[in-house]
């Protein structure tokens, strides 16, 4: 019984129902907001977290020790960060268009929760449970255009408007690898239900089987990750993710050596704190997509659900920090054709490989698909890759010198 | 109908252009620096450079008092390389009243400059970096290794960059007891951080595709343009006056200079790599053959030059660093001109960005390596 932790919780919400048998129309309230509550203060906290865990990762990337003053290890910080952006003057530029600069970061946080509702947080944890959850996800996911380019325009500020405009480009351009790379897992899975998907990555005849050790490698071993074309979808989707969500190197619209911070230049007091937790929400909810997708959602040995879950989506955060803390930021032009000839044919072939590999497992067995598809499949990937990538060298560059040393 | 603020024209194609004032508040500008951009879309068709936010009258003052009391004011010109400025500064007033400097000065002299350029160098390629869009990471291991000779030049001169240590014929005192074994230990530890470096960015992809061909500043253009420094040597010109010059006791010293063959920003960076490692080199000979002795000369403190004009170089991390004098026989100088390298590389500012675009133009101008002390004076 190793997800009691999503059936307790589960029990719990019941219990709490059962109550209000009495009254029909409060029990509907009750409903709707234990669906929303727990998950709106439980990402708000891990906003707070992962700002600390951004800022103290961050730091010790960068050979400093980042926050330590407020509460132990500095965990207090994003507490005191909220209190001073609460308590600060929101300026609103006087020109500006001042209804459209107000909506801009409500515009952005709900997309954002709404999209954290669709992720199957455990065995039956889902605060909006959907056939078709997955393709809501991305539909509402790509809401967030719109805010940055309200937030762009409205502020009347040139930097802003570049951010705006970069952010256009870059979030329609990266959706579609993005949403492409989906594909593959939801053609192998058969379905859109994000809840389904993740039983497709559960091996159920070794959980039904009572063997302890088949048991644990059930939970792992089915991941898509672990196939060739979940590994390669992985890796698109990750990248596109980044760029969905604003992250480095893809951060351009908000690039502070360039442009100041684009579309959030004007924004100041809770305005913008508000447009912060938004896109570290985003952040988390692109994450926890990538896990449902590729990682096994909430499946994971010994203690499978709510916990696996945070772990790895945490997991995924992380690498986004330390990505951040070490590449430098790509040009906008690269950026697009980057996406529109590298990623976007490479996730098209993927969703092929994906096809052919379902094909060979009906016909040869898993193991003779398993080798043949990381043999094969990933072999063509990868010349692909190696053949697009020669494809779109800029001539102009040479790469490695050798530069001359004269008296 | 474009937004009620923006200062649009037309290209001859009826396309809006885009006017944007980047600075003198900007985080790449590197100081009060204000370029005003014309845009494209996000391409650059004009750039006009705005500077002077930082001018502090640096030459009119000098004319009021003795030449002694100028050398505190030359710290403040580039003040990331207090060293070289104070150096060339004595070396073009030493031309006024020829006299003999002491062996050990001069070691002491070069120590101090070759330190300096490690100083400035690695702190450009750190800001090159986070202009990148690197969020400060090489940077701030940059600071951490400045840091180190920064703390030397404290234990040296008291103050950490307004050194205000050399002397007309030597430098102010001598070196204290264990300083140069520090040096040396500091120095020695030097190439593991340049290769540190060297491997988190010279093969990085990102940094690749961002930097070479851009900003192009051919041999010709170099010279008509007189650019000096790193920035000239990466254009392929084989000038350094520390070779063409070989003031101070720089014949003695084994160094080579790298040349770059593109002109790129790529280049600009990878020369200024390559140059640390040379001045290590220089380094560990002046360290290993540092004389005892004096380290001034007896000259008076406040002195009267013949009449004369005077120009004085030297090879500061930036270019060419030259005072320019001329004595009317009274203890001040009659007319004082800097020749600021930074300020003459940034004449080429608007001909590298146009046609590159607006995250270009801001690299461009970190691989120029300006400090805005130095241009506007």
């Amino acid at each position: 019984m190793n997800n009691f932790i999503d059936y307790k919780l589960i029990e719990l919400g019941q219990w709490t129902v059962g109550l209000f048998n009495d009254y029909p129309v409060v029990q509907i309230l009750v409903h709707l907001l234990l669906a929303t509550l727990p998950l709106t203060l439980v990402f708000m906290g891990a906003f707070g977290f992962s700002t600390w865990l951004e800022r103290k990762g961050l730091a010790r990337i960068q050979n400093r020790l980042g926050p330590n003053r407020v509460g132990i290890f500095g965990l207090l910080q994003p507490l005191a960060d909220g209190i001073k952006m609460l308590l600060k003057e929101d300026i609103v530029p006087d020109r500006s268009d001042k209804l459209f600069h107000f909506l801009a970061p409500v515009m952005l946080m709900v997309p954002a929760f709404i999209a954290v509702g669709f992720l199957p947080l455990g065995d039956g944890l889902m605060a909006l449970p959907m056939d078709s959850a997955i393709l809501f996800f991305f539909a509402v996911g790509s809401l967030n255009t719109i805010a940055v380019f309200m937030a762009g325009w409205s502020s009347r500020n040139k930097y802003s408007l570049l951010g705006g405009m970069r952010a256009v480009a870059q979030m329609i351009s990266y959706e579609i690898p993005l949403v492409l790379s989906a594909v593959a897992v939801i053609m192998f899975s058969g379905s859109l239900n994000a809840q389904e998907i993740v039983a497709s990555q559960q091996i159920q005849s070794w959980l039904a089987s009572g063997n302890l050790v088949k048991e644990f490698f059930g939970q792992i071993l089915g991941w898509h990750i672990f196939k060739p074309w979940g590994f390669a979808g992985f890796i698109f989707f990750f990248v596109a993710a980044l760029a969905e969500a604003n992250r480095s190197p893809f951060d351009l619209p908000e690039a502070d050596s360039e442009i100041i911070a684009g579309h959030l230049t004007e924004y100041s007091g809770f305005k913008y704190a508000i447009f912060f937790m938004a896109e570290y929400i985003s952040a988390f909810a692109i994450a926890g997509i990538a896990t449902t997708l590729f990682l096994g959602g909430w499946s994971g040995p010994v203690i499978a659900g709510l916990p696996w879950f945070i772990i790895k989506m945490f997991s995924l955060f992380a690498v986004m920090i330390w990505i951040r803390g070490t590449l430098p930021r790509l040009r906008v032009d690269q950026l697009m054709g980057y996406a529109w000839k590298f990623l976007l044919p490479l996730a098209i072939l993927n969703i092929f490989v994906a096809g052919f590999y379902y094909f060979a497992e009906q016909q040869f067995g898993s193991l003779a698909a398993f080798i043949g598809g990381w043999v094969i499949g990933f072999g063509i990937l990868q010349t692909a890759a190696k053949g697009l990538s020669r494809l779109n060298k800029s001539p102009t560059l040479d790469g490695k010198r050798v530069y001359q040393l004269v008296e | 109908m474009p937004a009620r603020g923006y200062h649009l024209s037309k290209d001859e194609l009826g396309a809006d252009i885009l006017e944007v004032a980047m600075g003198p508040h900007h985080p790449s500008t590197h100081g009060v620096f204000r370029m005003d951009l014309k845009l494209d879309g996000e391409t650059v068709v004009d750039l006009k450079p705005i500077f002077g936010y930082l001018h502090r009258n640096h030459e009119k003052l000098a004319e009021d008092i003795p030449y002694l009391g100028c050398m505190p004011f030359t710290d403040r010109l580039d003040y990331l390389c207090g060293m070289t400025n104070n150096w060339a500064f004595a070396l073009s007033a030493e031309q006024l009243i020829e006299i003999e400097i002491p062996e050990r000065a001069q070691y002491i002299r070069v120590i101090c400059a070759e330190l300096t350029r490690l100083i400035n160098h690695c702190l450009l390629v750190g800001f090159f970096i986070n202009d990148l869009g690197a969020l400060g990471t090489p940077l701030l291991y940059a600071l951490r290794e400045r840091e180190k000779i920064l703390d030397l030049f404290e234990t040296l001169s008291g103050a950490r960059m307004m050194v205000n240590y050399m002397r007309f014929g030597g430098v102010r005192c001598d070196l204290p007891d264990g300083w140069l074994q520090e040096c040396e230990r500091i120095v020695g530890r030097f190439p593991a951080f340049l290769d540190e470096y060297e491997t988190l960015l010279k093969d990085n992809e990102i940094v690749i595709t961002r930097s070479q061909n851009v900003g192009v500043l051919t041999q010709e253009e170099a010279t008509n343009f007189s650019i000096t420094g790193p920035m000239l040597r990466a254009s392929g010109v084989n000038y350094d006056i520390r070779k063409v010059d070989k003031y101070g006791i720089y014949d003695r010293f084994d160094f080579k200079v790298p040349i770059g063959a593109h002109g790129d920003c790529y280049d600009r960076f990878m020369v200024r790599m390559l140059e640390m490692r040379e001045s290590i080199k220089i380094l560990k000979q002046a360290i290993a053959d540092i004389p005892e002795g004096p380290i001034m000369g007896n000259e008076p403190r406040v002195f009267k030059p013949d009449p004369q004009e005077t120009y004085g170089r030297i090879e500061s991390p930036k270019g060419e660093l030259g005072f320019y004098l001329i004595a009317d026989g009274t203890t001040n100088p009659y007319r004082y001109k800097v020749r600021p390298p930074s300020f003459v590389n940034l004449t080429a500012l608007r001909h590298m960005c146009i046609g590159h675009k607006v995250a270009d133009a801001v690299i461009i101008l970190g691989s120029i390596d300006i400090v805005l002390g130095e241009v506007d004076r």
